[in-house]
C-alpha cells in the first residue's frame, strides 16, 4: 500500500520566538528547525502500515523554502523511500490553501492510498492543510486519529474529539491526521541516514504548479502583524511555609481580587 | 456585514462554544445572524438559538446526520450558505468545527482564521489575533482577497450572551433538505471515556499536575483540588510522556492550547512548550517548591512550597468558600 506523508519543517519547540524585521515574520536567525511532531506520528504509521503488508512505497513531500529539503531527507533516513520538495523559495508567505494546493499537485499521478499529515503544523497551528488538500482531491478524510486498523480497501480508526473517541470507518483512498497518542516515532538507524543519501528528491517548482495563492495578492489568508505576546502582570507571590494559611490566601485573592471563584 | 454561524450540537445540546461564536456575530454585525444547525431531532433546538440572536435558523435534520459526519455537516453549511450568501461564516474551534471549517472553506475557494481569540471587522475585512508558535506569539490576520471570510473561534474566550431581554423565538426556521449524505467517512459510534471527564479545551477552569507530583500515585492529591473546584484535569508533557496519564490531558504545545479563567499549575516547572499552552489563561495559580521556576513568570498568583501540604489546604479553603 502506497502512502503519502506531507510534512512541514518548522521551528523547534524548544525555540524562542522572535519578531522579524518585517514586523510579520519571526526572526529566522537563530531558529532551528524540525519536522512538524504530529508529521512524525504520520511518518511512523505509514512505515508501520506497509511494513505490515510488505509491499508499498512512502513519499515524502514538503512546501517550503531550501531547508525543508534536510526535513525531506530526515524522513528518507528513517525509511521513506522517495521525496518531493516543492519549492517555495521566494514566493513569502503561502497560506494553508496554499499549501494544500500545491501538495495536491504534487500529489496527483501518483497512485496512494494513504495521504498522511499531522493533525496540526506546529508553528502556525491552524489544523487546516490535511482536510483542504482531502477536499481538493475529493477523497474522504478522517482527522486527529490516535488509533488505525487497516482493512481490505478501507480502514478504521479512533478519532480524538472532546473527552471521547469517535470510531469512523472510511474508504480508501483517503486523507489521515495524525494525532500525538497514534505510535511511538522511530528514530533514523546510521544505516537509514547512509541509505538516504542516495535516495532521490523529486525537485518542483511552485509556479509550475499552479497555485494562485503564490501570488501574495492572491492569498485567502495574510499576515498583517506579528507580535509578541503582552506581558503578563507580576507575579504575587505568597508565602508557602503556612500551608493552610497560603490556601487561604489564595482563595481570598481569587475570590476578591481576581474574582474567578 | 452578513454572518453566518454553524451551530454544534451533541447528545441534543447546543455546545456552549457555538453560541459564543453566535453571540460575537450578534455583536459584530449589529443585528441577528443566521445559524445552521445540523443533527437529527434538532428541531426544537432553533427556538434557543433565538435567545442569543439567531435571526434565521437552517435546520437540517435526517437520519443520516445522527452522528457527526463531515460529508453530512459540512453538506449542511454549505447549503446554508448558497441560500444565505454570508459575508462571513464562523465556527467554533472545537474537534468538530476543526474538521468542518477547513474542507468547507476549500470547497469555496477560500482559508480560514483559525482558532482566533479576538475577532474585529475593518471595512469590509474581518481582522483577527490568533496565538501562532503555541502561543508564543500572536499574528494579527485578515482574509486577504477572500469574498467569504471563515473564522474558527477558541472556545471559552469570547462570552455567550443571550439577547436582550427573554427568549426569542428565531425569526424564521428554514428546513434544508441535504438529500443523500452517506458519507465515506462514517462514525460507527462514540466511545466516552470511563468517568465522562470534562475536557481541559473546554474547561473554565483547570488543574494541571506536572513531575512536582512525583508520581501517578499522586493524582488523588490534584484530583481533590481539581474535584473542589470543578475542573477540568491537566496535565505537562514530561508526566503524559512518563505515561502517568494519558495524552488528551496534555497541555502544552504538542498537547492543546488552552485559555481558561482559571489554570492552577501543581508541581509544573514551566517548560517553554507548556507555557505556549497555557500563556494566555486569564488568571494563572502556580504551586512549586522552585521559586525560580518559569511558571511564576507567566502566573498571577504563586506559592513557593511543598505542593502535598498546600494542595489539600487549597482545596480544603475552596470547599468553605463555596459553601458560604
Amino acid at each position: 500500500m502506497n502512502s503519502f506523508v506531507a510534512i512541514a519543517y518548522v521551528p523547534d519547540t524548544e525555540t524562542k520566538i522572535k519578531i522579524g524585521a518585517d514586523g510579520k515574520s519571526i526572526d529566522e536567525a537563530d531558529v532551528k528547525w524540525i519536522v512538524s511532531p504530529y508529521d512524525e506520528f504520520a511518518l511512523e504509521e505509514a512505515l508501520k502500515t506497509k511494513e505490515a503488508k510488505g509491499a508499498g512505497t512512502v513519499t515524502v513531500a514538503s512546501v517550503g523554502p531550501e531547508r525543508a529539503k534536510t526535513g525531506l531527507r530526515e524522513c528518507l533516513a528513517r525509511g521513506a523511500d522517495e521525496a518531493i520538495w516543492v519549492d517555495a523559495g521566494g514566493t513569502g508567505f503561502l497560506d494553508a490553501l496554499g499549501v494544500a494546493k500545491a501538495l495536491a499537485a504534487a500529489a496527483k499521478g501518483g497512485s496512494y492510498d494513504f495521504y498522511w499529515f499531522g493533525q496540526k503544523g506546529v508553528g502556525y497551528d491552524e489544523s487546516l492543510v490535511g482536510p483542504m488538500f482531502a477536499e481538493l482531491l475529493g477523497v474522504p478524510h478522517v482527522g486527529s486519529i490516535i488509533q488505525l486498523e487497516v482493512g481490505e480497501g478501507k480502514i478504521t480508526a479512533h478519532r480524538e474529539i472532546e473527552g471521547a473517541h469517535e470510531v469512523v470507518e472510511c474508504t480508501l483512498p483517503a486523507v489521515l491526521t495524525a494525532q500525538k497518542g497514534l505510535n511511538e516515532p522511530r528514530y533514523a538507524s546510521l544505516k537509514g541516514i547512509m541509505a538516504a543519501k542516495k535516495k532521490p528528491i523529486a525537485e518542483k517548482k511552485l509556479a509550475e504548479l499552479g497555485v494562485p495563492e503564490a501570488d501574495p495578492a492572491q492569498a485567502k489568508t495574510r499576515w498583517r502583524r506579528l507580535e509578541l505576546p503582552p506581558a503578563r502582570q507580576a507575579c504575587k507571590m505568597i508565602p508557602g511555609d503556612d500551608p493552610a494559611a497560603a490556601g487561604k490566601e489564595l482563595v481570598r485573592l481569587l475570590r476578591e481580587e481576581a474574582k474567578v471563584i | 456585514m452578513k454572518f453566518l454561524v454553524f451551530i454544534e450540537q451533541r447528545d441534543g445540546k447546543i455546545r456552549k462554544a457555538s453560541l459564543e461564536a453566535l453571540s460575537l456575530a450578534r455583536k459584530l454585525s449589529g443585528g441577528p445572524a443566521a445559524a445552521v444547525l445540523p443533527g437529527k431531532g434538532v428541531a426544537a433546538l432553533a427556538k434557543e438559538l433565538g435567545a442569543y440572536g439567531a435571526g434565521k435558523v437552517y435546520v437540517a435534520d435526517s437520519d443520516q446526520l445522527a452522528l457527526y459526519s463531515n460529508k453530512g455537516y459540512v453538506g449542511a453549511l454549505d447549503a446554508a450558505t448558497k441560500k444565505e450568501n454570508p459575508d462571513a461564516v464562523l465556527i467554533a474551534a472545537t474537534a468538530m468545527g476543526k474538521d468542518v471549517a477547513p474542507r468547507f472553506a476549500a470547497r469555496h475557494d477560500v482559508s480560514v482564521l483559525a482558532d482566533v481569540m479576538d475577532l474585529r471587522i475593518d471595512g469590509d475585512r474581518l481582522v483577527a489575533w490568533r496565538p501562532v508558535y503555541s502561543g508564543k506569539a500572536r499574528a494579527e490576520v485578515d482574509c486577504g482577497s477572500a469574498k467569504l471570510q471563515v473564522a474558527t473561534t477558541r472556545p471559552n474566550v469570547f462570552p455567550a450572551e443571550a439577547a436582550s431581554g427573554a427568549a426569542e423565538p428565531p425569526g424564521e426556521v428554514e428546513t434544508l433538505d441535504l438529500g443523500d449524505v452517506a458519507p465515506r467517512a462514517r462514525v460507527l459510534r462514540v466511545e466516552t471515556s470511563e468517568s465522562k471527564e470534562l475536557d481541559v479545551s473546554e474547561a473554565d477552569v483547570i488543574v494541571s499536575g506536572g513531575r512536582g507530583i512525583k508520581g501517578p500515585e499522586n493524582w488523588p492529591i490534584v484530583k481533590d483540588l481539581q474535584q473542589a473546584l470543578g475542573a477540568a484535569l491537566g496535565a505537562s508533557r514530561a508526566v503524559v510522556d512518563a505515561g502517568w496519564i494519558d495524552h488528551q490531558h496534555q497541555v502544552g504545545q504538542t498537547g492543546k492550547v488552552v485559555s481558561p479563567t482559571l489554570y492552577v499549575a501543581c508541581g509544573i516547572s514551566g517548560a517553554i512548550q507548556h507555557l505556549a499552552g497555557m500563556g494566555t489563561s486569564k488568571v494563572i495559580v502556580a504551586i512549586n517548591k522552585d521559586a525560580e521556576a518559569p511558571i511564576f513568570k507567566v502566573a498571577t498568583y504563586g506559592v513557593a512550597g511543598d505542593l502535598f501540604q498546600i494542595l489539600p489546604e487549597f482545596a480544603k479553603a475552596v470547599r468553605e468558600a463555596k459553601k458560604e
